[in-house]
């Protein structure tokens, strides 16, 4: 059970259930599939068979002939380039020229139903001339024959290259007594959301246009439609609709959402792009599959003294958060432990698969992996345990890295002193029997980007507006997105907390560009942090408006009165008070309907070299991990009974979601190292279904204990930090550091299958390396 | 299109007549026929479990199943398995134990789990499992679906 410590709030600290679950639970809330408008009509999409191809030519006459075909589109109708990154835009809504993956769209149809539409699809006809196919990120590292975009690094397929240095990493490794070394190689995984994504287009008489979208991140759709259909923003109308998960899948402006948009400007009628579960697998976006090579170096009492990292990232076909991968890769090393010299050389490396991209805990996942093994490794070399060896070098609270990321609040130790006692650590740690063993895996992550991606013009990264009329219902609007994770629950419960009034008092409005003010949306686990700090501005300007009415009403002092129990009273008189009604409607005697508006905007951190700003966050959360492991040595089989999950994302604001969103990282996080894996034959996906690509069954999960102990974060809202990614993390390297208790192999790729495992039991029997009497 | 034959069946407790094409399935009947758009498809392959029904009160993947199959019989989807107002004792559940995320999968459980408790009102953990062993829930981990489930049982009683 968690910790449950009271707190000085009345909502914020308890267990607030998710505002739509009602609506969930019934099947009445509203997806966009669900969207049926008068005269809607369907959109398919015709994919690449081919891995690389130049486009010659394309015929598309006798699908445009085909009764009931209303549009056909091809590249050269809207070839303006776009991507979620400014600096890297390489992709089209329909592939220009060339196609860079199977999967690539090449071509899309508008029909008055699917069959047709289908049937128009298999009449386009393409002459293409097959280019080469780059299925190994290593074929890409210099000049190739036929670079897949033209942006690669001098004619190679290299999209990112970065190469940082911070200290001396060459002296530090020179003095140090003792080196470790670790070389994980990780396949590819993906979001698996179970809602397929879906968008709906309307272009209207009014010269208008409105798009409902399965989408994270409302706000750069928003920009890319603009962009690429050359129609100001504010002509064009984003809604999300409820949002069946996203992971990070549904984050960058996807191109069939331009299509969907380009087919009902092109026909006039709504048009709806519904992606089966192939499309989604094609989309992709997931965590790129990567190698990545980590050394440490630390002196004979177990100091860290340096970090010297290489990643190869394999990109697929477009930038996508590319250039941000990159960077994560190196500089998500900088916690949770003080690390004085660091080198890194990362390196993205374009090829001709999906396209790979932001998934939960984003970049910083396979990172983490290597190093908390590594350094597994090194306490083993130094005789020391792993929970000394990390707790020797935790960073410090307020502090500043070697690459100036500013730490502020950090428990990291708390966590590990929690998770050590609570697991039983001390008893089981090298004593558990052959086949049996616990490991210890850490976790760090940003609670937001410091840096919002696009900077001009500049403005807040969270903006809420509060509404509230006669009738007492406060309307909150902002463009956060709430994809499960519970963000509309927290952004009511902020309200409700500081007005003092009921929860249901509160409606959180749908995501609509017409309305909502900007919040730049559900990525780099931003949203409790910056949207709650806004809620929070926005409510207590509300909160004083109506203080100030009652404390007319009353004839007291504001600075006397009090709010909550939906009153408004002085305090220390249960007797003297206003009800939140009244009140109300004496601020409205002069303005009517009042409004509000909070914002937040980070504040300035980071050094100046180039990349600076990659990784710096107004806070980052911390935890540490004990996995328990029980390995069928005859056949490799394996399950993860218990683990115990220690985590500071600052103060939980509702628990219910924080659990929630450890909960489900722990099971992607299982998913990704028990046996996840995009597999591919060259470039070909071979499993683009959720038979071939299981994720974790029920009876695969282990007995969780969460504990939370963070401290309150000094910046973020009523004390809180992200916990929607960083609970990912330290999954994983718990059950590779606990399979080496287990069974004393040290397993470097992922994911660790069962044929893995006895692989690396019989090697580890070739070597003559016994473990634990076996 | 092919011929329509009319259908005949209980769909959430009254009886219906629907013309349907025969290559039709049940998830495009209820969804796009119907309009009954609470059933979800996640894959349209069996992989899921989002589009989950009950047919004669066994949990059914409604992709899978070509609709002139429940000529005759009895349907109930999750509008169906919904009171008129408020919720079931497992919807409850799910509320208060916050066993939906991004909820897109939780009409299937919902059905899936409402048909086990009325066959088996106190089932074990491990049965519960099974049960829930064909929807898939990327959001939840599954653990808070379990404990809303064990608790509606207890609950009903
Ligand atoms: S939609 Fe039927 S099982 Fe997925
Ligand atoms: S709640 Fe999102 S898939 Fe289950």
């Amino acid at each position: 059970m968690p910790s449950s410590e009271p707190g000085p709030y009345r909502l914020l600290g308890g267990r607030i259930p998710y505002v739509e679950g009602p609506l969930k639970v019934t099947g009445r809330a509203e997806y966009t599939d669900d969207i049926q408008r008068p005269g809607m009509i369907v959109g398919r999409l015709l994919r690449s068979p081919w891995p690389h191809a130049r486009l010659l030519s394309v015929d598309v006459r006798e699908a445009r002939a085909l009764p009931g075909v209303l549009a056909v589109l091809t590249g050269d109708r809207y070839p303006t380039p776009f991507g979620v990154l400014p600096i890297t835009h390489d992709e089209t809504a329909i592939a220009v020229g060339k196609a860079r993956y199977i999967g690539d769209i090449v071509a899309a149809v508008a029909a008055t139903d699917e069959l047709t539409a289908e049937k128009a699809l298999s009449l386009v006809r393409f002459e293409v001339e097959p280019l080469p196919e780059y299925s190994d990120p290593r074929s890409g590292l210099s000049k190739v024959a036929e670079p897949i975009h033209a942006r690669g690094l001098l004619g190679s397929n290299i999209q990112k290259e970065v190469v940082q240095h911070f200290g001396d990493v060459d002296a530090a490794f020179a003095r140090a007594a003792v080196t470790v070394r670790f070389r994980g190689r990780f396949a590819g995984v993906t979001h698996a959301f179970t809602e397929p994504m879906a968008t709906v287009a309307e272009a209207t008489p009014d010269g208008r246009l409105t798009v409902w979208s399965a989408t994270q991140v409302p706000h750069y759709l928003h920009r890319a439609l603009s962009e690429v259909l050359e129609i100001p923003m504010h002509r064009i109308r984003v809604i999300k609709p409820e949002v069946g998960g996203g992971f990070g899948g549904k984050s960058d402006p996807l191109p069939h959402e331009i299509v969907c948009a380009a087919l009902a400007l092109e026909t006039g009628r709504p048009v709806k792009i519904l992606f089966d579960r192939e499309d989604v697998f094609y989309t992709n976006h997931g965590r790129h599959p990567t190698q990545n090579d980590v050394r440490i170096a630390a002196d004979a009492d177990g100091n860290l003294l340096g970090y010297d990292i290489e990643a190869l990232i394999e990109g697929g076909a477009w930038s996508s958060f590319g250039t941000v991968t990159t960077y994560y890769n190196g500089v998500l090393a900088m916690g949770p432990y003080r690390v004085p010299n660091f080198r890194y050389k990362g390196q993205r490396v374009y090829t001709t698969k999906p396209p790979s991209g932001a998934m939960r805990a984003h970049g910083g996942t396979n990172l983490r992996y290597s190093i908390e093994l590594a350094l597994d490794a090194l306490a083993e070399k130094l005789g020391t345990d792993p929970f000394d060896l990390r707790l020797r070098n935790a960073l410090p609270p307020n502090s500043t890295t070697i690459n100036q990321f500013r730490i502020t609040s950090t428990s990291f130790v708390k966590c590990l002193t929690a998770v050590r006692e609570r697991s039983g650590w001390d008893a089981k740690f090298r004593r558990l029997p052959y086949g049996r063993g616990v490991g210890l895996g850490c976790g760090f992550y940003i609670s937001g980007s410091n840096s919002p991606i696009h900077f001009t013009p500049k403005m807040p990264q969270s903006t809420v507006h509060l509404k509230v009329d006669m009738d007492g219902g406060i309307a909150v609007h902002s463009m956060q997105a709430d994809i499960g994770q519970g963000s509309n629950t927290l952004l009511a419960a902020i309200v409700a907390e500081v007005l003092g009034v009921d929860l249901e008092r509160v409606h959180v409005q749908r995501v609509d560009s017409d309305v909502s003010p900007v919040d730049l949306g559900s990525y780099s686990s931003r949203v409790t942090f910056m949207m709650g700090n806004a809620a929070r501005e926005a409510a207590e300007s509300l909160r004083d408006r109506l203080v100030a009415a009652a404390a007319r009403t009353l004839g007291e002092p504001a600075e006397t009165l009090e709010v909550g129990h939906e009153r408004i009273g002085v305090r220390g008189r249960p007797d003297r008070f206003v009800t939140f009604l009244d009140a109300l409607h004496a601020a409205m005697e002069t303005s009517g309907a009042l409004t509000a508006s909070g914002s937040y905007r980070s504040p300035t951190m980071g050094g100046t070299f180039k990349g600076a700003r990659a990784g710096t966050a107004p806070a980052y959360s911390f935890a540490a991990y004990v996995a328990e492991v029980d390995v069928d040595v005859e056949t490799g089989a394996y399950r993860v009974p218990r683990l115990w999950a220690a985590f500071d994302c600052g103060r939980a604001l509702n628990r219910l979601a924080v659990e929630g969103q450890i909960e489900g990282s722990i099971h992607m996080g299982l998913g990704q190292v028990m046996g996840e894996s995009m597999n591919y034959r060259s470039s070909r996906l071979l499993n683009p279904s959720l038979l071939e690509y299981k994720i974790p069954m029920p009876q695969q999960m282990p007995k969780v204990e969460i504990l939370l102990v963070g401290d309150d974060d000094p910046e973020g809202p009523f004390g809180a930090k992200e916990a929607g990614e960083g609970p990912l993390i330290a999954t994983l390297p718990a059950v590779g550091n606990a399979l080496y208790d287990a069974v004393g192999v040290r397993f470097s790729e992922l994911p660790i299958t069962p044929d893995r495992v006895l692989r690396g039991l019989d090697l580890r029997a070739a070597e003559h390396r016994p473990w634990k009497g076996a | 299109m092919s011929s329509r034959e009319l259908l005949s069946f209980r769909l959430n407790g009254h009886p219906v007549e629907v013309p349907c094409p025969s290559p039709r399935v049940l998830l495009d009947l209820l969804r796009e026929d119907l309009r009954l758009t609470g059933t979800k498809r996640g894959c349209d392959l069996g992989t899921c479990g989002c589009c989950a029904v009950l047919v004669d009160g066994r949990p059914t993947l409604s992709c899978l199943t070509l609709a002139r199959l429940v000529d005759g019989r009895s349907v109930e989807t999750i509008e169906g398995v919904s009171p008129p107002r408020g919720l079931n004792p497992v919807q409850a559940a799910f509320v208060a134990h916050g066993a939906t995320q991004c909820g897109f999968c939780t009409p299937g459980f919902v059905v899936t789990a409402t048909a086990l408790l009325r066959s088996n009102p106190r089932p074990s953990r491990a049965e519960i499992e099974r049960a829930i062993s064909g929807n898939l829930c990327r959001c939840t981990g599954y653990i808070k679906i379990i404990e809303a489930i064990e608790d509606a049982a207890r609950t009903e009683e």
